[in-house]
């Protein structure tokens, strides 16, 4: 195994179509609940503990190798709004194809033959993760750093918010990140059910919402 | 906080479970009321059995622990609700957490419309909440849950709850949310609840939603109507208080009751 595979998996270079998402940042600036580097905080945060852990867990179990069919249909069940399941998807689908190159293997394989359509985004991370000789602790980092990496980056361009600024939010929030990384490896070790299912109202109404916009930046 | 001082006696709360079980030809083989929870059967409004959860004493208290079995057995169509909002409040230890579990079975062709009252976490409370629902295929299920962050303006409580939902052994729905002191952080923030005292769910189960699925929808700018990935509808809402997100939740159980009934022929076809 080598760490440095982590590296290059949780890059937001990796082209995986990550940077096309705001992770519900543009909603939330509309709706004037993002405003600044403090409610970015307050967000991202929110973001980390609901739908960051329940996807970390879902990445390291699929990492600690259990099914990645339940797994996908456990994230179903976690994922009630139509706007995020599709997006899931998508990315999970852009991953597919990125994972496989970098990381071929016959497990990577038979997820992609099993949903030519794409399996959501952390089951296909997961995977990669195993195909890359990653353990389930660093899928569950990749994706706690991605589930703020994201809307961080997008409310740089969204609000013109100082890059630096928006860099100390995700460091002030790293300890945090650990902990829910930490988390989700606990939990993979567990049965698939039991897996956390920490949700975000907010986020699951303004994905829907957001869908709806006739013009936007990002694609959720 | 007046959280009263732990007292000699007592620091483990009350233990009950409460138990209802409906039977096809209208009546309710088990109704089992248990400490704080007391069952009544109640005059139904609607086809089948109507069972009203009176809350005999206050409960949960932190140090509780507390259950309620149902069982809705094939064919067989049951109401359920309660006399009032469930109010959670710090037990004699404020350290205590109440635990309250709800555990729902709906059999072949039967139906079940959990609706209680809201849970409102009172300051100082800390409620770990589970519900745990299991669909047989052809099963109709409607259920609400309403939670409050205190009462009328009061710092909420700690709640930590979990809805899950299998129909026919596979997972339908998973959702878990926790707010209040010493939840994980950013439950206030612009992702989870921003601000919004109250938050509800309501799930509609119904296999005619596999063949003719609902579209998504918006019901005003915090709350959304959407088709889950099998056969059931989730609304989710949050609000400024208890009467507004009850507004909501009641306007899109009308709709979609609406909807059921216009597809009633076509319904009764397939049976």
């Amino acid at each position: 195994m080598t760490r440095s595979a982590l590296l290059v998996l949780a890059d937001g270079r990796f082209p995986a179509g990550g940077h096309a998402h705001s992770g519900g940042a543009e909603a939330a600036v509309a709706a004037g609940r993002i405003r600044d580097a403090a409610t970015l905080e307050a967000f991202c945060r929110g973001r980390l503990h609901t739908t960051g852990l329940t996807s970390a867990a879902l990445a390291a179990a699929a990492a600690h190798g259990h099914d990645p069919a339940k797994l996908d249909e456990a994230a179903d069940a976690r994922t009630p709004s139509p706007a995020l399941r599709a997006a899931a998807r998508r990315l999970g689908r852009q991953l597919m194809r990125a994972a496989r190159a970098a990381w071929p293997g016959p497990e990577l394989d038979a997820l992609a033959q099993a949903f030519p359509k794409g399996a959501h985004q952390p089951v296909v991370l997961g995977t990669a993760a195993r195909s890359a000789g990653l353990a389930p602790l660093d899928a569950g980092y990749a994706v706690a750093y991605e589930t703020v990496g994201g809307p961080a980056t997008a409310v740089v361009r969204l609000l013109g918010l100082d890059p630096f600024q928006a860099t100390a939010v995700l460091a002030r929030l790293a300890p945090e990140m650990d902990a829910v990384a930490e988390r989700a490896a606990a939990a993979a070790r567990g049965p698939v059910d039991e897996l956390p299912a920490a949700s975000a109202p907010l986020l699951d109404i303004t994905a829907e919402a957001h869908a709806g916009w006739p013009v936007r930046l990002f694609a959720s | 906080m007046s959280a009263p001082a732990a007292g000699p006696q007592a620091p483990t709360g009350v233990r009950a479970t409460a138990r209802i079980a409906a039977a096809a030809d209208g009546s309710l083989p088990l109704l089992a009321g248990d400490g704080p929870l007391a069952l009544r059967r109640t005059r139904a409004t609607r086809a089948g059995s109507r069972v009203t959860v009176v809350g005999a004493m206050t409960a949960p208290l932190g140090g509780d622990r507390l259950a309620i079995e149902t069982e809705v057995r094939a064919g067989a169509r049951l109401t359920v609700d309660s006399a009032a909002a469930t109010v959670a409040l710090p037990g004699r230890d404020p350290a205590a957490e109440a635990h309250y579990e709800v555990r729902l079975r709906v059999g072949e062709g039967a139906e079940l419309r959990w609706l209680p009252e809201q849970l409102v976490c009172a300051r100082g409370s800390r409620l770990r909440m589970r519900t745990r629902v299991e669909l047989a295929p052809t099963a109709r299920l409607v259920l609400r849950e309403e939670q409050v962050l205190g009462r009328y303006g009061e710092q909420p409580g700690t709640l930590a709850t979990r809805l899950t939902a299998h129909r026919a052994g596979r997972p339908l729905l998973d959702q878990e949310l926790h707010f209040g002191p010493g939840a994980p952080g950013g439950w206030d923030g612009g992702a989870v609840l921003a601000g919004h005292r109250a938050v509800g769910q309501l799930l509609v189960v119904d296999r005619c939603f596999g063949t003719d699925p609902v579209e998504p929808r918006m019901l005003g700018e915090t709350a959304c109507l959407v088709p889950l990935a099998g056969p059931g509808v989730l609304v989710t809402a949050v609000a400024p208080d208890a009467l507004l997100l009850r507004r909501t939740l009641d306007a899109a159980l009308e709709a979609l009751e609406r909807r059921s009934a216009a597809d009633v022929p076509a319904h009764a076809a397939v049976r």
